[in-house]
């Protein structure tokens, strides 16, 4: 597996960026952070669009940037989904997607009718961009992202000017790109649930560093991380699989335990992702009946979190996976919480929903 | 009536031709580093750039005399290059009109350039196109309309100059009597029959060109700013 090697700075006066990682390209990694923390200028940095920044740049042997020389964008192997999609109004679908073909200096696997058909695109061929819906637009930029083979592709927020509904449509889209197309994404997103549904691994940045690095559950779940996610963000990913649909419910596995969401678009058989607010999980030490709530986990306490609030956060172990619980320290003495503890953490179901909507 | 004499027309013809072509090339480059530098001897390039819009032709004229003139330090090299000096002859009307209609030519480009701004631009360099390239299949289509105001704004304006090519270039017949100084004769000796003829052509001409210019306009599709 090739790594993204970066050790770069970017001085402007009032606003600093600086960032030393090596981030291992598989799957989807998210860079992911509140406005302003230098998501898009480190994609910039990356792709080489950002002449001022110092410092190394390196693709497995590929080094794009270092002391001594610095490579052009058009000479770097990556593939820029930009927020504003940025397709050459001049030219209609099919002429933004040949010019990417034209300009394409390596040869690749990827070719013209696999990302057509990849992203649906035979019916806007001949329209111009500006017909297209904003949905439709996205979709266009990353097949013509796609078509110079980059051997990273870099997506700058490309859902933040999309409605929920479209939102959901692009994330299928992406959510496949690593495996159909054999391509590492760095997808930088300021939203928790984007992160949640599709990364892999996460970036956190914050003020122009970086804050946390590593894998999704672990990075989400980490306390460091809340300051920035949001408090009533912060919560956890489950991995589940999805069992069956019956009566506009789907029934999920985790771990082998059940859970019951409103129907989500994905086949029995394939594996989801939900993300769970800490605020939406509700601990019991016994199995509770009688009560609205149906979806129950059962586990054990991993860790007690205390911060200088009011609210203690909790680590619950479900099978292999985490759940974090937010609840208050009253409760936390009355329920007399410990480590290793067995425990029924009950979910309302509107955590699902929202990571699903939105 | 005196058959009427076309050569001043065609003459003008071929030197505001002469000059849009001249004029692209110089002010292609000169745009686009006003659309895109940072750096703040823009300012003073600018306001160079703009001079011609407020000095009188007469000013200009006096100044590109001197500096043509076989004394002046162009003029002077260009007799010891080619042995014929620049006032007075067709090419020194060149470089005068050329001086004379440039912020005609730089200002609609820079300002095409402006309203193009980096996006396009960059989004071609991820896509693994050079810059040249990019100018080339980016820029240039997307700044359509404003080359066309360039090309009919600098043409127009050449072709109805009249103080810079009086003292820069005189009245020569088939060399440098153009359009406008064959009106201003013609009025002079009191034949107004001929006077008409060239003015209301041109009039008409002028018309038929900004009119064209304005409908395709309309036409075309507006680029993305």
């Amino acid at each position: 597996m090739t790594s993204l090697v970066l050790d770069v700075s970017i001085d402007r006066g009032a606003y600093r960026l600086s960032v030393t990682e090596t981030i291992p390209l598989t799957g989807i990694t998210a860079v992911f952070g509140p406005s302003g923390a230098g998501k898009t200028t480190l994609l910039r940095i990356i792709s080489g669009l950002e002449t001022g920044a110092e410092g190394r740049v390196a693709l497995g042997d590929e080094v794009w940037q270092d002391v001594t020389h610095r490579l052009p964008a058009y000479r770097r192997r990556v593939g820029f989904v930009f927020q504003d999609n940025r397709l050459f109004d001049h030219l209609d679908v099919a002429g933004n997607l040949r010019f990417a073909v034209r300009h394409c200096r390596h040869r690749g696997p990827i070719e013209l009718p696999d990302v057509v058909a990849a992203l649906d695109l035979k019916p806007l061929l001949e329209k111009r961009p500006a017909q297209l819906s904003g949905g439709e637009q996205q979709r266009v930029a990353i097949g013509r992202a796609l078509l110079t083979n980059p051997r990273l592709l870099l997506m700058d927020e490309p859902l933040s000017s999309l409605d929920a509904q479209r939102k959901r449509e692009i994330l299928r889209y992406v959510e496949q790109l690593p495996v159909r197309f054999a391509l590492p994404v760095l997808y930088v997103t300021h939203s928790v649930d984007e992160v949640g549904f599709l990364a892999d691994r996460v970036l956190l940045l914050g003020a122009g560093t970086v804050v946390a690095h590593g894998k999704v559950e672990d990075v989400l779940e980490d306390i460091r991380s809340w300051s920035l996610t949001g408090r009533s963000d912060a919560g956890s990913v489950l991995k589940a699989a999805v069992e069956l649909h019956r009566d506009g419910l789907t029934e999920l596995a985790v771990d082998g335990q059940r859970l019951r969401v409103p129907q989500i678009d994905a086949a029995p058989g394939t594996s989801t992702r939900l993300r769970v607010r800490a605020r939406d999980v509700v601990i019991a030490t016994e199995p509770v009946e009688h009560l609205s709530i149906r979806n129950t986990l059962a586990g054990e306490v991993a860790r007690i979190d205390l911060d200088e609030t009011i609210y203690v956060e909790v680590l619950l172990r479900i099978g292999r996976q985490h759940l974090r619980a937010r609840i208050t320290k009253d409760a936390l003495r009355d329920l007399e919480l410990t480590e290793g503890q067995r425990v029924y953490a009950l979910i309302k179901s509107v955590a699902f929903d929202d990571m699903l909507l939105h | 009536m005196r058959p009427l004499d076309l050569t001043p027309v065609w003459l003008s013809l071929e030197l505001a031709s002469l000059t849009v072509l001249v004029l692209l090339c110089i002010a292609t480059p000169l745009a686009w580093w006003l659309a895109f530098t940072k750096v703040r001897l823009r300012s003073v390039i600018e306001a160079l750039v703009a001079l011609p819009l407020v000095l009188p032709p007469t000013v200009l004229g006096f100044y590109l005399l001197i500096l043509l003139g076989p004394a002046g330090p162009v003029g002077s090299f260009w007799v010891k290059l080619t042995g014929s000096t620049l006032t007075f002859s067709f090419t020194g009307l060149v470089i005068a009109s050329v001086i004379y209609s440039f912020p005609f030519a730089v200002q609609p480009l820079q300002s095409g350039f402006e309203s193009i701004g980096r996006s396009p631009l960059e989004a071609a360099a991820t896509l693994g196109a050079t810059p040249w390239q990019t100018f080339l299949s980016v820029a240039s289509p997307m700044a359509t309309r404003a080359y066309l105001t360039a090309i009919v704004l600098s043409f127009a304006h050449t072709l109805g100059e009249f103080g810079v090519v009086l003292m820069v270039g005189g009245s020569i017949p088939g060399r440098t009597k153009v359009l406008s100084i064959a009106v201003y004769e013609h009025v002079e000796t009191l034949d107004y029959a001929q006077a008409h003829i060239l003015s209301a052509g041109l009039l008409l001409f002028s018309f038929a060109v900004l009119l064209t210019v304005y409908l395709l306009n309309r036409r075309m599709p507006v680029t993305r700013s």
